[in-house]
């Protein structure tokens, strides 16, 4: 038990700090070895467990730290078909006059899927470039899937499309991300007249504002409701029920692993 | 609570308060026009309750006598949340809540999100063959009963109720099937992620083959029925109008892209759960109608049934999970006289004879597995279209986002270009061609 409130000191050792020392505690305990899956984006920092945050801790549990990190940037070659995309892509934004660099942060590969996470102004370009150009030719977009990390300050909302090309018969993501004092993102409805429906459901759920949009207004949710239920500050709901003399609190109550 | 404050369009400041415009945005420019123009022009509202809306969808329709100048549809009166609700259980509890959604094709949706969180954990290639066979099974066997409901229904509402009767009959047969596999006709929460919650039963391959031999025997009277039928020709040929061009603008996929004559099929063009070595051919017709739907919903019923056939000749035996014990449910299900759960032999095991054995049991069955942080996109090819889910994992127990591209919700958004111009008869024959199931539009 003398561990029991002894912060901070094992979760560090069991942390590491990260080969290229962009965890928040990177630089410090050089002597860790580092850990795989330490590269990539930090998104969150989480400390303890069961989110028990009051009373104090008997269990040791309390001193976990955990740091949330995303795949990060990957290095060329791609392999596959993913280099020919990405050299098509910066390609035609080049004769666009548009630096690649500028337009696309970052290509991430990760288990067997492509990512180009974009600079939302240039979205519209990307957009339009990869349905237009032969070879590139994505006609089908499935639509926009939003995420919310509150923790990851200045990117919190994320816009995620997946489009396919039926021509060549490739899927490729496209990742958008906007602070949550600045909530906008370009419409890119006039390209894919498929995403109308699509970003009025992740503006009714995350409050991502697509401009340019012909009619963003709530979809799913009614249209006098306040809040935007899918991001993590909104809370689920619910009451506790008994159930065989017990208590049993709401899920978003119970005691969940962070 | 979020702080951001982005009205919603239509809001008004009055003296009794904040007014919420019910429409809102392009609603209020239709309905002034609609004030200002001539008496013939109205605007009807079919449903929310309306039987032919295949559920709660509300059609607004802007008419001119017999013909529909605007069509809008509203959605989301069958909202229930699941993808928040699926951030607050375990990965293997998700399975539970989707199977819900589009309630016609629960082994559909739980297929795709079995298969994002496969590939989040990267053990897609260790699910045994017999539980990926067994998935293709319960597949197409959804794909029959699916397309049945859309075809009886579609009857119905032309009134063609011996359609109806008919389709209802033969998808009695499907339920009966899914009764003796999984022990339930709807909400199976079957497919699990890793593989299967229990192997099929015995006496299954023999219920199979007796309902290949029925339906085989069956579905030719459909084409009895309507496919000749002058009335029903006249009712559905050249209605619901959605050439390629509309389709691709639209993201239409399943049986509205392929009325358009594109061959694309997501069992052919990104083929998973090994449906690479199945024989089967997707057919197309290049009517771009309600009719040519039709046809092909029928064809793709012939081709589900050749894959079944194929599916119980390769039936071998074997493990329907992963061997990986961190990930598959300890416990093998049985059924017992309160009905399935876990079996009594493993209780015995944990209980009586192995303390390690009933911490990993409790380990995962109330905390999970954890999932490496990532995203993941998989996509079926549901009887509606192309069904896409998208999965993000942060490293923990619980999905930390989860959203469904559902078919019917993208297809429905072809209604307003199918219907304008047509009449208002015509417009319930346009849905039935979408067959759009508001579980899975609105979630």
């Amino acid at each position: 038990m003398s561990a029991a409130n002894g912060s901070g000191a094992n979760g560090n050792g069991a942390n590491g700090s990260g080969v290229n020392g962009s965890g928040p505690h990177g630089g410090r305990e050089s002597g860790v070895p580092a850990r795989q899956g330490d590269r990539g984006e930090v998104i969150d920092v989480r400390r303890g467990m069961f989110g028990a945050r009051n009373g104090g801790d008997t269990s040791g549990y309390g001193g976990l730290v955990r740091t949330v990190r995303m795949p990060g940037a990957s290095a060329r070659p791609y392999g596959g078909w993913f280099d020919e995309v990405a050299d098509e892509l910066e390609g035609a934004l080049e004769e666009q006059g548009i630096v690649p660099e500028n337009a696309i942060e970052r290509t991430v590969v990760d288990r067997g899927e492509l990512t180009f996470h974009i600079v939302r102004e240039h979205l519209p370009v990307v957009a339009r470039t990869l349905r237009d150009d032969p070879a590139l030719r994505f006609e089908l977009c499935t639509g926009v899937s939003g995420v919310h990390y509150p923790q990851d300050k200045g990117r919190e909302l994320h816009a995620v499309y997946h489009l396919r090309s039926i021509t060549h018969n490739r899927l490729i993501r496209l990742e958008v991300s906007a602070p949550d004092a600045d909530p906008h993102v370009p419409s890119i409805v006039d390209v894919y007249p498929t995403n109308d429906w699509h970003e009025r459901e992740t503006y009714d759920f995350f409050g991502l504002v697509f401009d340019g949009h012909p009619a963003l207004t709530r979809i799913i949710m009614p249209d006098d409701w306040q809040g935007f239920p899918q991001r993590k500050d909104y809370p689920l709901g619910g009451i506790p029920v008994e159930y065989k003399g017990a208590q049993i609190p709401a899920p978003d109550q119970r005691r969940s692993y962070s | 609570m979020s702080t951001s404050t982005h009205a919603p369009a239509g809001v008004r400041e009055t003296t009794e308060g904040t007014v919420y415009d019910v429409t809102g945005g392009d609603w209020d420019e239709l309905a002034a026009h609609a004030a200002k123009s001539d008496d013939e022009r109205i605007i009807v509202n079919m449903g929310p309750q309306h039987p032919s809306t295949h559920g709660v969808l509300r059609l607004i329709l802007e008419i001119d006598g017999e013909t529909v100048t605007e069509a809008r549809a509203g959605i989301g009166y069958l909202h229930t949340g699941i993808e928040k609700n699926l951030e607050f259980r375990t990965w293997t509890q998700g399975t539970t809540f989707v199977t819900r959604m589009d309630y016609l094709t629960p082994f559909f949706n739980e297929a795709a999100y079995c298969l994002g969180v496969e590939r989040l954990l990267g053990i897609e290639d260790q699910v045994p063959e017999r539980a990926n066979v067994i998935r293709v099974l319960l597949m197409e066997l959804n794909r029959i009963s699916s397309h049945l409901v859309a075809i009886a229904t579609g009857g119905m509402e032309l009134g063609a109720t011996t359609v109806m009767i008919f389709g209802f009959r033969d998808r009695e047969l499907v339920l009966d099937l899914y009764e003796l596999i999984t022990g339930l006709r709807m909400n199976h929460a079957f497919i699990r992620p890793g593989g299967l919650a229990q192997d099929i039963p015995p006496g299954a391959v023999d219920a199979l083959r007796e309902f290949i031999k029925k339906m085989r025997k069956n579905l030719p009277e459909y084409d009895a029925l309507c496919t000749g039928s002058p009335v029903f020709k006249a009712r559905l040929k050249d209605i619901g109008y959605l050439d390629l061009a509309g389709c691709m603008a639209l993201g239409a996929t399943g049986p509205i892209l392929r009325s358009a004559g594109l061959p694309h099929d997501l069992r052919k063009a990104q083929p998973y759960c090994g449906y690479e070595t199945y024989d089967f051919e997707v057919p197309t017709v290049d009517t771009c109608d309600s009719y040519g739907r039709f046809l092909l919903r029928l064809e793709e019923m012939r081709q589900s049934l050749r894959i079944i056939e194929q599916c119980v000749d390769r039936l071998e035996p074997g493990p329907v999970m992963v061997a990986d014990k961190k990930i598959a449910w300890p416990a093998q299900l049985a059924l017992g006289p309160d009905g399935l759960g876990n079996s009594l032999d493993h209780i015995k095991n944990i209980m009586g004879t192995s303390m390690e054995a009933l911490i990993h049991h409790f380990k995962l069955v109330t905390e999970g597995f954890r999932v490496p942080p990532g995203e993941a996109y998989t996509a079926v090819e549901s009887p509606k279209g192309e069904l896409g889910v998208h999965v993000v994992s942060d490293g923990g127990t619980r999905p930390y986002r989860v959203h469904f591209r559902d078919p019917s919700f993208t297809n429905l958004q072809s209604m307003a270009a199918m219907c304008e111009g047509g009449q208002v008869a015509d417009v319930i024959v346009a849905v039935a061609s979408i067959d759009p199931v508001m579980g899975g539009v609105d979630r």
